[in-house]
């Protein structure tokens, strides 16, 4: 096996006994990065020095006695997530020379474990998106079918565990953009309760909807993650003062008398049969092993979409405000200050991320706030409520991630609308604020993975990695790879 | 409630963004079907249902305010298109 077909779980192992340095395995990486990039451009920027570095500091660490949950393992981080001296673009030519004068805290959490930056991934601009074609630097293709998105807006990151660029990455996932594009690629992402990870470092799109989660080949390595990036930090507000469990010890607690519902609103018109055969089956598996499965309903699912695009979009006018050419990014020249203003805006973001500030703007304005933004507020509690409701009578929540496997690039770049129903089974989840796991649960004909999504309450992640670790181990998916990729290396 | 051009571009200027004529046609179409799929929220009763702005019983979030050390000045202007006498240089804004 080469180094970079390894898990993440594999390769610590690796490297504890000393199997395989840190510099081997990053070196693996890189060359296979080379090999195969240009025809997958998961990446924005490659840090192949940087990863260097970090990867012979590591094995000096380790031959002094030091040890680190992720000592020498080379990750991958969406390029909304700020790291000291490496640029971070957003995929937007706004920021396309920033580079950050600090670390996110989740970055910093990583380094302080010993992980390997090998660069930063690509994603829609700022991340609005289902597809990443929304990046300002060219989109990203598919492992299992180039000529199909990875989803997004944590395509790239998704791309690179999916083809091995990595042993595992970071995303952020706001209405859907660590989840859907997991489903997409075949691999495992998570979106934690919110409030669980600091939003410290990461470019802010909706402020009360943003969430840092792992992205990785199986859910082990995905606990692992979590383990390193989870707790409270003084640097977020908004983050949350309670205790990580130990998630690697819940992995094996099974699913036995777990509660399953399935929400009748989730499994409807729009939705691919062979991705709904897939989830039932997955759901079936686990009832096998114990778990029972009920009828619930979140009756205000139907609203969900316009709630988040007139929550989401309000935040993120006010929170990209700041980019406005002055201290940082790009500038573009003109006489007065105001019309620098306008020209910078319009010249450095991209259609879809003009389009979502306008519409924040409109919702937000005097005249119009009443009728849409505070309206959409009222109806997030009443989301919120159907989750409350739905969690008295079950544990977690299944539904198919993505209401399609991956659609093609260019099919949906046209209408909005036709872009924005990707996420329609994973927005209610950041309204709610609770956490929700996507798992490879299949393929379709076509050969393109399925994902399952599991739902849980609030800060019960730990269940939703056992109910997945359950499901994952009876299954063969985390072991099937992209064929056809480029050379054998 | 649909979006006229000049509410189009009232919010253009709210947003400083500068549009062009053809983007003001197409964001306004744009704009427009979005607002119609979120009409389906007026049909609901919301007269006792408090708005949520944020879903964590969280507030008033406090710390102690002791002085740390801030970002040398060299990095914060690190970044800087253009820069003169350790400040940022902008064009004119007052005349």
């Amino acid at each position: 096996m080469k180094p970079y077909d390894l898990t993440l779980t594999q390769a610590a192992q690796s490297l504890a006994k000393r199997e395989l340095s840190s510099v081997e395995l990053t070196e693996s990486f890189l060359k296979r990065i080379e090999a195969l990039e240009p025809s997958l451009h998961a990446f924005v920027t490659v840090d192949a020095e940087g990863a260097l570095k970090a990867a012979h500091i590591a094995d000096e660490r380790r031959a002094q006695g030091g040890a680190g949950p992720l000592l020498g393992l080379p990750l991958a981080l969406k390029d909304n997530l700020s790291t000291r001296g490496l640029r971070t673009t957003c995929s937007s030519k706004m920021l396309e020379s920033y580079v950050p004068p600090f670390d996110a805290t989740v970055v910093k959490a990583l380094r302080a474990a010993g992980a390997v930056v090998l660069g930063k991934t690509n994603l829609d601009e700022f991340a609005m998106g289902s597809s990443t074609e929304n990046s300002a630097f060219g989109v990203t293709h598919n492992p299992w079918d180039p000529t199909r998105v990875p989803g997004g807006s944590s395509g790239g990151s998704a791309a690179a565990v999916a083809a091995g660029f990595c042993l595992a990455a970071l995303g952020s996932d706001t209405g859907g953009s660590i989840r859907q594009p997991a489903s997409l690629c075949g691999v495992v992402g998570l979106k934690p309760t919110y409030g669980r990870v600091s939003r410290f470092g990461l470019v802010a799109f909706a402020s009360s909807l943003d969430q840092i989660g792992p992205m990785a080949r199986n859910v082990t390595d995905a606990a692992t993650l979590s383990q390193v990036i989870d707790g409270h930090d003084a640097m977020d507000s908004t983050s949350v003062e309670s205790a990580v469990p130990d998630y690697a010890a819940a992995l094996k607690a099974g699913v036995k008398g777990l509660r399953i519902g399935l929400p009748k609103e989730y499994f409807v018109d729009g939705l691919d049969p062979q991705v709904a055969e897939a989830v039932r089956s997955a759901v079936a598996a686990l009832e096998k092993m114990g778990a029972t499965v009920h009828a619930v309903s979140l009756p205000h699912t139907e609203h969900c979409l316009s709630v988040y695009y007139l929550l989401a979009t309000a935040e993120a006018s006010s929170n990209l405000a700041r980019f406005d050419g002055v201290r940082y990014g790009f500038r573009a020249a003109a006489a007065s200050l105001v019309p620098q203003y306008m020209k910078t805006r319009a010249q450095g973001f991209g259609p879809e991320v003009k389009r979502r500030i306008m519409l924040g703007t409109y919702a937000l304005s005097s005249g119009y706030y009443d009728a849409y933004y505070k309206r959409a507020q009222q109806v997030r509690t009443l989301i919120a409520r159907d989750f409350d409701e739905a969690f008295k009578t079950v544990d977690v929540i299944a539904t198919p991630t993505a209401p399609t496997t991956a659609f093609r690039i260019g099919e949906k770049a046209d209408d909005p609308m036709t872009m924005y129903l990707s996420d329609i089974f994973t927005i209610s989840v950041n309204l709610a604020g609770v956490p929700a796991i996507s798992l490879p649960c299949g393929f379709d004909k076509a050969g393109l993975p399925i994902g399952l999504q599991l739902i849980g309450r609030a800060f019960e992640e730990s269940t939703l990695f056992s109910a997945a670790y359950a499901y994952e181990q009876g299954q063969t998916w985390k072991d099937k790879r992209p064929q056809n990729l480029g050379p054998a290396l | 409630m649909a979006l006229t051009e000049a509410d189009v571009d009232h919010v253009a200027k709210l947003a400083r963004l500068e549009i062009t004529p053809e983007e003001r046609t197409r964001y306004r179409g744009q704009l427009n079907a979005i607002l119609d799929h979120a009409a389906g929220l007026t049909g609901l009763d919301l007269s006792q249902v408090p708005p949520t702005a944020h879903i964590l019983p969280l507030n008033n979030v406090w710390r102690m305010d002791s002085v740390c050390p801030s970002l040398p000045r060299e990095e914060v202007l690190a970044n800087a298109p253009d820069k003169a006498k350790g400040c940022f240089r902008v064009p004119k804004i007052i005349e």
